[in-house]
């Protein structure tokens, strides 16, 4: 079943690196009011049903693919 | 007693400050190993292990986050647990939060920069077996270099570790945006101590400053101490 995780800076933390993408989009001429920069993962994970995958994953999310202390991550199962 | 206590110092993929670490060591009079981190077990008479600076695994995912997956790091925890002192300089601290040995997480710097130069730092604990040769507010210069070594841990956090004595050491003036000016923290039971500057590259005047060679000192003392009653 193919899975994928949107990591995200958490809301209220500084993200440098989004900071610096909105300064670079707004001198190529966009009018960009806010950036983020997060991280994006894609899985191939074995379960029964899209419920299993989703727990899964939310699990592996906890305990390594964010940072809870500073990170929120988003689960999304492909349903086929 | 002049015995040469054993400190093993881990290598990963990717670590770079490994080396300068043992000689810094062995220059304060410790037997400095460099241990493989395939290695299921610390050398025998380990008696503190430091976690080196580097980019282990390549930063993959996040700073120091798949280090603690190596084979080495079940040792480690076991000399922690038992009370050996750990230390974890720049990624070693990277590691060692990522690895729940220790409060927080460090974060990319405020500023989109590498800090790369010497810093000064406040000592604001003694009562640990890292600061014991410094006095308390004593100013140390120890080189940083780092991209990502903002300390970070939300309010609550940060006011339960400031209560219980935990930040050890801060920046004298602004560094990297770190939460606090934070530069190093100890664990709740002051025998792993994390901190991002570099007291490996301050252990002699020739090369700047000197004041690394206290804490490394402090951590030899205490490592020759363990041996003593390991023994």
């Amino acid at each position: 079943m193919k899975v994928t995780v949107l990591v995200r800076p958490k809301q209220g933390i500084l993200d440098p690196q989004g900071e610096a993408v909105q300064g670079s989009l707004r001198k190529l001429g966009f009018a960009v009011g806010g950036a983020r920069v997060g991280r994006l993962v894609d899985l191939e994970v074995e379960a029964a049903d899209a419920q299993e995958a989703k727990a899964q994953v939310e699990r592996m999310c906890q305990e390594l693919l964010a940072n809870p202390l500073i990170e929120s991550f988003e689960v999304e199962v492909e349903e086929t | 007693m002049s015995i040469r206590p054993r400190i093993a110092v881990v290598v990963f993929p990717g670590s770079n400050d490994d080396r300068d670490a043992a000689w810094a060591l062995g220059a304060l009079g410790a037997d400095a190993q460099l241990v493989w981190h395939a290695e299921e077990a610390l050398p025998r008479d380990t008696a503190a292990v430091v976690l080196p600076g580097g980019f282990s695994y390549g930063d993959y995912l996040r700073c120091g986050a798949l280090a603690r997956f190596a084979p080495v790091l079940d040792a480690v925890r076991e000399l922690a647990a038992a009370g050996g002192p750990v230390l974890g300089i720049c990624n070693g601290f990277q590691i060692l939060c990522e690895a729940g040995l220790l409060p927080g997480v460090l974060r990319r710097n405020r500023a989109p920069e590498l800090v790369c130069r010497d810093v000064r730092l406040r000592a604001e604990r003694t009562d640990t077996v890292f600061t014991a040769r410094c006095a308390e507010g004593q100013e140390l210069t120890i080189p940083v270099k780092h991209g990502e070594g903002a300390w970070y841990a939300d309010e609550e956090l940060y006011a339960e570790l400031d209560a219980a004595g935990q930040l050890v050491l801060r920046y004298a003036e602004d560094c990297n945006g770190s939460v606090g000016d934070v530069a190093g923290v100890c664990n709740e039971a002051r025998n792993v101590f994390g901190l991002m500057p570099h007291p490996e590259h301050a252990v002699d005047p020739l090369l700047g400053s000197g004041d690394g060679a206290l804490l490394l000192a402090a951590l030899v003392d205490a490592a020759r101490e363990r041996s003593l009653t390991l023994a």
